[in-house]
């Protein structure tokens, strides 16, 4: 057990250094350095300045000791300084972060509850038709645009209904309703996962057991094959981190919500590249110790993971 | 077997017919099937693949899969018709008047939970009027673990099924299906999967329980050893038809369908061993010669050796087989020879040649004069070729003989191996496994290989297409020459094709000699063990008379 | 669950006189099996037509459409969706359906080029981790698994903030989301396929290590990564019509599909079809993608 911890923990470190490492290497590819692009918008902007902001911020640094001062700050939590505010890209996006975060998990832990009982209510239906309609619902959701669902919800909502307002008041359905537009968007893939793995569960001997010994579907559903299928489906959904973050910034933007989209959207705007960067690492980091949680999760499902050493599933994507 | 003779009746099957799938790709599984079992009856279903008998299994148990549909006929249990109750009647019935011991125990326990909840659960399942405490519960447990002979019952509570042995799986659950003492069990090939040894312990608990608790049976198996062995009564079964239904000794002895009478030969066919110990001159050259053969895996105190300084040879135009349990080192011995696997030591000779280090181009000459058939004939083909492709890429690869010659050669092959010349443009989907195993064999011999290394080559085949492959294998030695060494478990087919054979256990070489002597007269105490545990002692006695 | 259905192939006719012993007349099995039924399926070619026409709309749009879709008729503004316009008009008089139609090539062309950078560099990756050792694959490995903890949205944002917003930064930046998932799908394809007993048959009848990957491995690995083909096209429009929303795709009056939703949503209050028609033809187009991958999938499943 400890060494399956310790070998998890290894990985997610090095998962992190390596999309830093990545990351500055990807913006010393840019042709020039963030501050030369943040001030390229800057009719105004002299030589000087430019060189003076570098010097501010550390840009006129050799590159090595540019990438071990960034990287040493990582561990402190500094994620470098926003060239258009000044402020650490920590501060700047912890104050906008709650809202956001608010918003993200709401929408997850709303999306892992409907992928569970769209699986179930497929599984346990006893019509055809009906158990084929709900099959066919998380592909229609990964189809749907979050934007477009949002505008459509809104016209429909405010405009033609009047059930809510066009900007957030603090009501329940201007909280509610992007909550269910991001969680539309974020259970597709995760049902989708859910139903392949339970198929696959139901393909097993052992289910055949099961009804031998007189079990009913639902106890079969609900006391064995949710818990077997439950690792790709817990996989997948720490992948979805990154489409939270995403589609997040999106629902924030239709229904003109502050939070972590505003702070996206001032900072591609501004051309500023090292917000964008401390950005980058953050998610990340979140994404990294995400699925890090979910790993060391595994073993209380599967108990053979702790003895082979790999995931009882395999992590594999839709499709 | 009196008292069953006047045993009430307890399932009466009459008419039924089930069909799988709709419209032109509908197939009848069971075709007007009549069936009827006493109470304490042991009654065995026998035959070959898609012969009907697992439908008729699971038909009973009310398992069929949703394609599966009956179009007809009763199945009375104690004369209440089981297909007029609702599904959740049926729930109550499972588990508690019917039980079922799984084909595969390897998945038949579900891998995330313990032992200990699996079995307890068909009592939560099936409260019968009186809700047990968790004392009572564990109580009933140990005594059901028991009573299948589970050594260290207490600890194997909390186990999960990995941490236990397929047979220690199976006996599980056996305990499971006699747990609620059902009126009747399903038992489909629950030993199949098993090896030999086990498989004989294992079927002793089973019917040892059947027997004491008046458990009526319905075990259904491929191996007419093994049904002759367990069963009061054989029922064989064709194309979703039964053949014969008749007591054990009369269709031992007189079996009056002509299918019936094919199976029996083909159990009780004796070896060649007895016949002829090979074309003689044993100082000829050795087709394989291996002297010390060892693989060992992982290092320190991991280590392990998988096959242990193994010895042997096999005779010019003769059939070596190796046999042994499932992780005896036979295949990973095999592998070594074929050069798919770095030896740790010993040598490797074949036709006289060390071939222990050869690389690269000096493989490929090998493989033209050596090569291997695989025992599953789905994965060995590629299912995007056609057969002439399939038999000619050697040729190809080797760049040996023109366009033209190269399809002559294709048909020459497909004649060797008795098949058609029309199925040249077949692909390999669309052949049955026996027609593949013998396109497999056509290909190893496009080159003009003189030894085959045949893996488990018959293993997953049906007894009367294993015949037919022994046959053709008979007889491509006789015209050929060539030399066989036959991987197998399976030591009814060892003894009717081997001219010599090597027993293995725990990757070392037990026991060496000629077939007649190891079978006959073993000289170690495990193939000994082995030959006491072959199923089919009725089959024997008759086969010796 | 369902029973092995075998051909049955012991038809070896049972009044056959001779010892079974002997080698009795093989039969022929009637190939019962459906041969590649996908191909010549209703569902594959209903699929299909209307992706096809997509297509037409990215190749030949004013086939489709006769109307300007940069220019419109002022007078002829805010017009609901009727026979004159299938899909209305906007604020300056232009056609929807027009817009729409002459969006696509934009739209296509930015996923396509996402779909091309993600299929080479995630099958080179691939080909990479299964074939060439031990460490080779634990290397990719972490790097796949740096792909996808860098959400393909921020890869996009940040190529957009030091370049300038538009379709070649969008498609590179979504290209580079696509990678890890289709690295991912070649190596187990690969490393199934691999580990068969026809492959390593391959080798012992001579064949060379590269004409077993491409007579062999390749072949037999393609399907699942042309169904992923399909579905990764879906999700890269969806992507980029998300990114297109945000305003870092091509600037107006370009016709993208993101950017006419984005433009729509001012006159939310007085025509809705601004924004709902061409997100439906969005939903329509991703779903039919989805469903191609899966008919691709059971097509080419060895």
């Amino acid at each position: 057990m400890a060494a399956y911890i310790a070998r998890r923990i290894g990985q997610a470190l090095l998962v992190i250094w390596l999309a830093y490492t990545l990351v500055f290497l990807a913006v010393q590819l840019l042709p020039n350095d963030p501050v030369t692009i943040f001030l390229s918008a800057d009719a105004a902007a002299n030589p000087e300045t430019i060189a003076a902001m570098k010097a501010q911020y550390g840009y006129d640094q050799p590159l090595l000791i540019q990438y071990f001062s960034q990287l040493a700050g990582l561990f402190r939590g500094d994620f470098g300084y926003s060239l258009a505010s000044g402020q650490p890209v920590a501060e700047r996006i912890g104050a906008v972060a709650g809202s956001t975060l608010v918003l993200a998990s709401s929408a997850f832990v709303t999306a892992v509850v409907f992928a569970v009982l769209l699986v179930a209510s497929a599984t346990l239906a006893r019509r055809t038709w009906l158990k084929r309609l709900i099959i066919n619902l998380p592909p229609l959701f990964a189809a749907v645009p979050v934007f477009w669902l949002g505008l459509v919800l809104l016209q429909l909502l405010s405009i033609q209904l009047g059930v809510m307002s066009l900007f957030p008041d603090g009501s329940f359905a201007s909280i509610a309703v992007p909550v269910l537009v991001l969680a539309v968007h974020v259970s597709a893939p995760i049902a989708q996962v859910l139903l392949k793995s339970v198929d696959n569960v139901y393909a097993q001997p052992f289910v055949d057991v099961l009804r031998a010994k007189g079990a009913s579907p639902s106890w079969i559903f609900f006391r064995h094959t949710l818990k077997n299928a439950a690792a790709p489906a817990m996989t997948i959904s720490g992948i979805t981190v990154g489409t939270l973050l995403a589609g997040s910034v999106i629902t924030e933007t239709v229904f003109a919500r502050s939070g972590l989209g505003q702070v996206v959207l001032q900072s591609v705007t501004a051309q500023d590249v090292a917000l964008v960067q401390g950005l980058v690492l953050i998610t990340a980091t979140a994404f990294v110790v995400v699925n890090l949680v979910v790993d060391l999760l595994y073993p209380l499902l599967d108990p053979r993971i702790l003895k082979s050493g790999t995931h009882g599933a395999p992590r594999a994507l839709v499709a | 077997m009196s008292t069953i003779d006047s045993a009430p009746t307890l399932l009466d099957i009459r008419g039924l017919s089930i069909q799988y799938g709709t419209g032109d790709e509908s197939v009848i599984a069971a075709d007007h099937l009549d069936i009827a079992l006493k109470t304490g009856e042991i009654v065995a279903l026998v035959g070959e693949s898609g012969s009907g008998k697992s439908t008729l299994a699971k038909a009973i148990i009310g398992l069929l899969p949703e394609s599966a549909k009956v179009l007809g006929g009763t199945i009375d249990l104690a004369g209440d018709n089981l297909l007029n109750h609702s599904a959740k009647e049926l729930e109550a019935i499972r588990g508690r008047r019917i039980g079922m011991v799984p084909q595969d125990p390897g998945a038949s326990l579900d891998p995330v939970k313990t032992v200990g909840s699996q079995v307890s659960e068909v009592f939560r399942l099936h409260p019968q009027g009186r809700k047990r405490t968790k004392a009572e519960l564990r109580r009933e447990v140990l005594r059901l673990l028991e009573l299948v002979g589970i050594d260290r019952p207490e600890q194997r509570l909390g186990q999960y099924p990995h941490e236990l042995s397929g047979g220690l799986k199976q006996r599980v659950l056996i305990a499971i299906a006699f747990a609620l003492e059902p009126e009747l069990l399903i038992a489909d090939e629950p030993t199949s999967a098993l090896d030999v040894t086990v498989q004989q312990t294992v079927l002793e608990v089973f019917t040892k329980l059947a027997r004491e608790l008046g458990t009526a049976v319905i075990f259904v198996t491929h191996d007419l050893a093994v049904a002759t062995d367990i069963a009061d009564r054989i029922v064989v079964m064709q194309h979703g038809r039964i053949r014969e239904d008749r007591p054990v000794r009369e269709i031992l002895h007189a079996p009056e369908d002509a299918y019936t009478q094919m199976l029996l030969t083909e159990a009780t066919a004796t070896g060649k061993g007895a016949q002829t110990t090979g074309p003689e001159g044993a100082i000829e050259m050795p087709a394989i010669e291996v002297r010390g053969l060892t693989k060992i895996y992982g290092n320190g105190k991991a280590e392990r050796a998988a096959v242990d300084n193994v010895s042997f040879a096999v005779r010019p135009g003769t059939t070596f087989s190796l046999v042994g349990e499932s992780g005896s080192g036979k295949s990973t011995t095999a592998r070594m020879i074929m050069r798919l696997l770095e030896p740790s030591a010993g040598t490797v000779k074949i036709h006289g040649q060390d071939v222990t280090h050869v690389r690269g181009a000096g493989k490929r000459d090998l493989w033209r004069s050596l090569q291997l058939v695989y025992q599953n004939p789905d994965s060995a083909l590629d299912p995007r070729y056609s057969v002439s492709r399939i038999i000619s890429e050697p040729l190809e690869n080797y760049k040996v003989g023109s366009r033209n010659e190269r399809k002559i050669r294709v048909a020459e092959l497909l004649d060797a191996v008795n098949l058609p010349s029309r199925m040249a443009s077949l692909g390999a989907k669309e052949l049955s496994g026996g027609q593949r195993q013998r396109v497999a064999i056509a290909r190893a011999l496009a080159l003009g290989a003189k030894t085959l290394v045949l893996d488990e080559a018959l293993s997953a085949l049906d007894v009367l297409t294993q015949a037919q492959i022994l046959a053709l294998l008979e007889d491509l030695q006789v015209n050929q020459g060539l030399s066989y060494l036959f991987i197998s478990h399976d030591l009814h087919v060892v003894e009717r094709i081997s001219h010599d054979v090597g027993v293995m256990r725990q990757g070392t070489l037990v026991e060496v000699g000629p077939a007649s002597q190891v079978f006959g007269n073993p000289s170690s105490e495990y193939t000994k063990l082995l030959l006491d545990s072959n199923p089919g002692q009725l089959l024997r006695e008759m086969a010796n008379r | 669950m369902s029973i092995k259905l075998e051909e049955p192939l012991t038809k070896v006719a049972v009044q056959q006189s001779a010892p079974a012993g002997t080698l009795a007349p093989v039969e022929i099995v009637p190939s019962s099996k459906k041969k590649s039924g996908a191909l010549s399926s209703p569902v594959f070619w209903l699929t299909c037509a209307p992706l096809i026409m997509v297509l037409g709309w990215a190749l030949v749009p004013s086939l489709f459409s006769g109307l300007d879709p940069i220019s419109g008729v002022p007078a002829e503004k805010f017009q609901a969706p009727g026979f004159a316009h299938w899909f209305g008009t906007d604020h300056l008089g232009r056609d929807v359906f027009a817009r729409v139609v002459h969006g696509t090539s934009q739209t296509l062309l930015t996923a396509g080029l996402a779909v091309t950078i993600g299929l080479v560099a995630g099958t080179g990756l691939g080909l990479l981790a299964a074939t060439a050792g031990r460490a080779a694959d634990a290397v990719t490995m972490r790097l796949i698994d740096v792909l996808l903890a860098v959400p393909g949205f921020l890869v996009s944002l940040i190529i957009v903030t030091a370049f300038a917003p538009g379709p070649i930064s969008l498609g590179i930046g979504v290209g580079i989301a696509s990678i890890a998932s289709f690295a991912r799908v070649v190596r187990s394809e690969v490393l199934r396929v691999r580990s068969l007993d026809y492959v390593e048959a391959a080798f012992m009848n001579g064949g060379t290590y590269w004409s077993v990957v491409f007579k062999h491995i390749l072949p037999n690995s393609c399907g699942p990564v042309l169904a992923l083909l399909a579905v990764d096209l879906g999700v890269a429009i969806l992507a980029i019509s998300g990114l297109g929303f945000l305003g870092f795709g091509s600037p107006p009056p370009t016709p993208e599909w993101g950017l006419l939703i984005s433009e729509g949503r001012q006159y939310l209050a007085s025509a809705w079809w601004l924004t709902t028609l061409p997100g439906v033809v969005i939903v329509v187009v991703v779903i039919l993608l989805a469903g191609l991958g899966r008919q691709l999938h059971k097509i080419f499943r060895f």
